[in-house]
């Protein structure tokens, strides 16, 4: 391919991509909003537009119009980079996560691994923004998030290992092409329980929304940020949300499996994510939130030597497997 | 002289070793909570000292919400002061007003109708359940759901509307007089409540099957903010926050007044004194409450619903104190009056204030996730504290 087309052609999915987050953003905000209204025995929503759908896309639109406050005494580029930081790593795993065959950015061979690298990255942003808004509350919501990023990303990468070794590969694609009779849900659920609840810990999700705990340090890390920068951490949010259920799914639901075909594959895939939100959602409104060292301890006491365990039994189990046939 | 200067150098000595930081670690941080901070039940400040996350000294400040009450209750006749009583602690309005109207009428040694009566604890017990039912969303918020807060919400909406029956207002109703209530039980009133009363019952066992029972939040309130049954009551602590550290103390049955004495109900303890068991009194203490409203509605007397008092109220001179179970603790009434219209001095003594006091002793050690639980478990309303 000439030089040019091809950076048109990369231009392009950068854009696709751009939509695309902008797009599920919106969505999953509205749906938030309706699922839990409907839970908590409201209507959520409902002014502008059929069921309030447009409430979403003007309330963006407000956040993006509103004047850039900026504090006296912050640490100037820290505090400015903080939202990029956290924005940058969720736009760049969209171009590692496969939606259907042939329906994916790149090809990657270690795209798994890739992808938990740069996940931990959105963590730096919080501490970004906790050290550079010059507030007490920010300082603690961003120390507080380092401390938990050391408490459940261990356990995330390892209660994917099992997976891993069942398909023998770090490219999702290929693990999804491997769960062919059987998604990797039924022999690796530990895995996948795991993988969630470190995943909802990842998104700094309800049971764990310890560094932006409301009732306690006002809006942790974010409190000093408001429009557009503010914007970036929610958008980052919920796209991560999607990424964490788009992993899930990839990882142990099959993926876009049983579609073949690009296009009712990747409607499969966005549907079977779209249920695992729905599900987050669902924890979302009805738990409460851990304390932080309560947090660790169920981080470093059970599910980092349950996640080694699984590890274990699974090597094994695949070893013997193969030495039977 | 020589023995003055060295008593005043002692006393330097003391007070400066009194104000040093003692066994503080040397780098610790001191932030500012309040008077806006989402989970301060109002307005609110303290000043913490911190090692990391841990708490190592809190000290509170009150007075954003004083409105001098008690002075103006001088200026005012008795009828005139009524309506400002509700503003004391406005989510338990009703129970504001019993306390002041039985002190009145206990200095003028009024004979107040049994029916009133009746009524009287109806609206308390339903105002009871309306400022336990903000209690329990309020938690629900603390420990970081927000579902609870919608739940208690709604249905604490349906009690206010019933009380909005009797007495026209929402919040402060205005509704007790001097020597009675000051309008009959409504049309349709006996049914809604018997009605709400079942609705309530369900809507409890929902309450405890979501928030009770769920893991992390016993994980979270169990063995935090522990206060012990000697210290509770050293503090003068009183109300539900008295009882969930397991002293069987409640006035509706220590100095049963307004007729309690007739209803069957029991007072409910904790054992622990922990923030769960705060937590359940309360929870248990709507259940109590429904129980009294549907004897008194059962038993509900005919007669009058107002005594025969003169225009102008002029309690004879002395001086009273009467208390009443409020929403959140003792509520006291020491009127002083001096046989005119106006009392000469009013004294109001709210349970609030008294469980601030202990905030730093509850508080030291404890992690400052669990400072906005604690604080709610002592569900304190700024109004009554300041006054």
């Amino acid at each position: 391919m000439v030089w040019w087309l091809a950076l048109l052609w990369a231009l392009l999915k950068l854009i696709i991509a751009f939509l695309f987050i902008f797009l599920t953003a919106l969505i999953l905000i509205y749906m938030l909003r309706k699922v839990m209204g409907h839970m908590q025995y409201r209507m959520g929503p409902r002014h502008h537009g059929p069921h309030g759908i447009w409430q979403t896309v003007f309330d963006a639109l407000k956040l993006l119009g509103k004047e850039d406050i900026i504090p006296n005494g912050i640490d100037k580029y820290v505090y400015l980079f903080a939202p990029v930081i956290a924005f940058v790593p969720s736009l760049t795993i969209f171009a590692f996560l496969p939606f259907a065959p042939k329906v994916a950015a790149s090809n990657f061979e270690i795209s798994l691994f890739f992808i938990f690298a740069i996940l931990g990255f959105s963590t730096i942003s919080l501490l970004m923004a906790g050290w550079g808004s010059n507030n007490k509350y920010s300082l603690i919501g961003g120390i507080r998030g380092a401390a938990q990023l050391i408490s459940y990303e261990i356990p995330l990468v390892l209660s994917t290992m099992g997976v891993v070794i069942m398909a023998g590969s770090l490219n999702l694609t290929d693990i999804v092409n491997a769960q062919v009779k059987i998604w990797y849900i039924i022999p690796q659920i530990v895995g996948f329980f795991l993988f969630f609840t470190c995943g909802l810990a990842e998104i700094n999700h309800t049971p764990f929304d310890i560094p932006e705990a409301e009732s306690e340090i006002v809006s942790g890390f974010n409190t000093e940020y408001s429009g557009f920068r503010f914007a970036a951490f929610f958008l980052a949010e919920f796209v991560n949300l999607f990424i964490i259920c788009a992993l899930a799914v990839l990882l142990f639901f099959g993926g876009w499996k049983p579609f073949t075909n690009p296009i009712a594959g990747t409607i499969c895939f966005i549907a079977k994510t779209y249920v695992l939100i729905f599900i987050s959602m669902w924890v979302r409104s009805t738990f409460p939130r851990f304390r932080l060292d309560q947090f660790m301890d169920f981080g470093w006491k059970f599910m980092l030597p349950l996640s080694l365990v699984n590890i274990f039994v699974t090597a094994v189990v695949v070893l013997i497997v193969d030495k039977i046939r | 002289m020589a023995d003055e200067i060295k008593n005043n150098e002692i006393e330097v000595d003391e007070i400066s070793a009194v104000n040093e930081p003692g066994d503080f670690p040397k780098d610790y941080m001191e932030i500012n909570f309040g008077p806006h901070h989402p989970s301060t039940h109002g307005v609110f400040r303290f000043i913490a000292k911190l090692d990391g996350e841990k708490i190592l000294e809190v000290e509170p400040i009150v007075g954003y919400l004083h409105r001098g009450i008690e002075k103006i209750a001088e200026n005012r006749t008795y009828v005139q002061f009524k309506p400002l009583v509700d503003r004391l602690d406005y989510t338990g309005a009703m129970n504001n007003e019993f306390g002041y109207c039985i002190a009145v009428e206990k200095l003028m040694e009024l004979e107040v109708p049994l029916k009133a009566q009746a009524i009287r604890v109806i609206c308390a017990e339903l105002n009871r359940i309306c400022a336990h039912e903000v209690f329990f969303g309020a938690m629900g918020l603390e420990v970081g759901a927000f579902t609870p807060f919608l739940f208690g919400f709604k249905d604490r909406e349906i009690a206010m509307h019933l009380m909005e029956m009797l007495a026209g207002g929402r919040l402060t109703f205005n509704y007790f007089t001097i020597g009675g209530v000051r309008q009959d039980v409504p049309k349709g009133f006996y049914a809604e409540t018997k009605e709400y009363l079942k609705k309530f019952k369900k809507n409890l066992a929902e309450y405890h099957e979501l928030f009770s029972g769920n893991e992390i939040f016993i994980k979270r309130t169990k063995g935090v903010g522990v206060i012990t049954r000697e210290d509770a009551i050293e503090w003068s602590m009183s109300g539900p926050t008295l009882r969930g550290s397991g002293a069987v103390f409640d006035i509706r049955k220590v100095e049963p007044y307004s007729g309690y004495d007739k209803y069957d109900w029991e007072v409910p303890v904790g054992k622990n004194g922990d923030v769960y068991d705060r937590y359940l009194v309360r929870m248990n203490e709507m259940a109590q409450s429904a129980r009294i409203i549907e004897q008194a509605l059962e038993s509900l007397p005919e007669g009058d619903h107002q005594a025969k008092v003169a225009r102008v109220i002029k309690p004879p001179a002395g001086e009273i104190y009467l208390r009443v179970e409020g929403t959140k603790g003792e509520l006291g009434f020491y009127v002083v009056s001096d046989g005119t219209d106006k009392p000469y001095r009013m004294k109001i003594r709210t349970p609030s204030f008294n469980h601030l006091n202990a905030l730093n002793y509850v508080l030291k050690n404890n992690y400052i996730a669990d400072f906005p639980i604690i604080l709610g478990s002592f569900d304190t309303v700024m109004g009554s504290v300041d006054r």
